[in-house]
């Protein structure tokens, strides 16, 4: 399974407490996101555009202390993300008071 | 015994205020969605029980909220809002072409009849409209395709759609107000929209009589007189007199005529009260002094209303969508401020006292009625 840490924000949303599983064949962030939307609907649109998939502004994608913001979402996550090992990250970037 | 439930969106939640017809005693029920912005909540007048909020969040986007009891469970519905046709590009702030790009609603306006039909007004601003409670969203791109959409320019806050006036007759009159673009009429339920800006002035336009660019904050109506209308522009306090189709300003003795929101007494359609705000660049009360002007002629001629209300010291903002009147009788008053204040009037103005002192800023006060 591959272990998702989503902010404290869309975990309430969504009502989860702590790390979200998703199912093991997403296997890049792109399937990850479908995954957790296909799960919890109403995550769709406060992570990526609706139409366009394009990842919201002001959040990034972070796993094993390296940001994935900008690679491909049809990219392969790393090894320990797709084993389980490791988490991907969805953070809020930090701005405002 | 009646009582009346105030629906209060902060910058950090949504509070929820019940008292009972006497209006001097409060529970205070919240934060609901603590951290987000909720720029709006309103009831349904066909369901007390039906309330639509808007959530929304600079990181997270747009959710919208839906409770079918009065505020108690809330369940996240459609979050959707496609821009569909209509121009590709309105003004940014220096004049230069900028995409529509959907931000945040502002303003939520559930149907007279149906607790299924609600209005969306978003930024940028467009007019949206879901028949199912929420679950869906379709653009009424009438107003956006006006052929002048290319050339609104927003205002400070954004161009936003804040203001939906919906035809108390049961009728498909559709009034809506843009900042800054200005108010925007429809005959035919939103299919088509019209400019309804005759009588305004804005000295900040090239041509200040020019047909759209006003930053209009808030208009109002009484529905006994679906005809009248009132308005609180960025300067000028207005009535129009046959459906806006024409204006001119009731601002009379009003120490300052710049503020944002307006509303109307109801039980008194010629009733209605403004918070007046030093300047555009001064964004809190003249002399630091909070006070609700009311005016008993449908404006001109204005009394101070300050019983109850702070005397010195005062330097909030009562923004657009932060005064609500109730349906009891007396009509009961409230407002909210940027600086966490909700003051209610039990008796229509003439005295006040502070329902809630500390909560977040406070974007909008909607009031329900309960039998």
């Amino acid at each position: 399974m591959i272990r998702v840490v989503l902010p404290a924000h869309l975990r309430t949303l969504a009502g989860l407490e702590g790390e979200v599983c998703c199912a093991p064949l997403a296997e890049t962030i792109e399937g990850v996101l479908d995954a957790l939307e296909d799960r919890y609907p109403v995550l769709r649109g406060t992570i990526r555009d609706h139409a366009s998939k394009a990842r919201r502004p002001f959040i990034r994608f972070f796993a094993c202390e390296e940001d994935l913001s900008h690679e491909p979402v049809e990219g392969l996550l790393p090894d320990a993300v797709r084993q389980g090992r490791e988490p991907l990250i969805v953070l809020g970037a930090i701005a405002g008071g | 015994m009646s009582g009346v439930r105030v629906l209060v969106g902060t910058k950090k939640g949504a509070f929820i205020l019940t008292a009972d017809g006497a209006r001097d005693a409060w529970s205070v029920d919240g934060p609901h969605f603590g951290g987000w912005e909720i720029y709006h909540l309103k009831g349904s007048p066909a369901d007390p029980n039906r309330i639509y909020a808007s959530q929304s969040s600079g990181w997270f986007g747009q959710v919208v909220q839906r409770s079918d009891d009065g505020g108690k469970h809330w369940e996240a519905v459609g979050n959707e809002f496609a821009y569909v046709g209509g121009p590709e590009t309105h003004q940014w702030y220096d004049g230069t072409p900028r995409p529509w790009e959907f931000t945040r609603v502002w303003h939520l306006e559930p149907s007279l009849a149906d607790p299924e039909v609600v209005y969306a007004g978003v930024q940028d601003a467009a007019l949206f409209r879901s028949d199912d409670g929420g679950e869906h969203w379709n653009e009424l791109a009438g107003l956006r395709a006006h052929r002048t959409g290319s050339a609104w320019q927003p205002g400070a806050g954004g161009l936003c759609l804040h203001t939906i006036l919906l035809d108390p007759t049961g009728g498909e009159k559709i009034f809506t107000a843009i900042s800054s673009a200005g108010v925007f009429g429809s005959d035919d339920g939103g299919a088509h929209f019209a400019p309804k800006n005759v009588g305004l002035s804005s000295e900040y336009l090239p041509d200040p009589d020019a047909e759209i660019g006003h930053c209009v904050h808030r208009i109002a109506q009484h529905p006994a007189r679906p005809e009248v209308l009132y308005m609180q522009k960025h300067w000028d306090v207005m009535r129009s007199d046959d459906g806006g189709e024409h204006w001119h300003e009731v601002s009379g003795n009003l120490p300052s005529d710049f503020g944002f929101c307006i509303d109307v007494n109801a039980n008194d359609p010629e009733t209605i009260y403004v918070v007046p705000i030093t300047s555009d660049s001064l964004h809190y009360p003249p002399e630091g002094r909070l006070r609700v002007w009311r005016s008993r002629t449908a404006g001109d001629e204005w009394e101070e209303l300050g019983r109850g209300l702070p005397d010195k010291d005062c330097y909030v903002d009562v923004l657009r969508d932060a005064m609500a009147v109730d349906q009891l009788d007396p009509c009961g008053i409230y407002f909210g401020t940027t600086g966490g204040q909700v003051y209610g009037s039990p008796d229509g103005g003439d005295t006040w006292q502070a329902i809630v002192r500390d909560l977040p800023a406070v974007l909008s006060v909607e009031v329900q009625s309960l039998a």
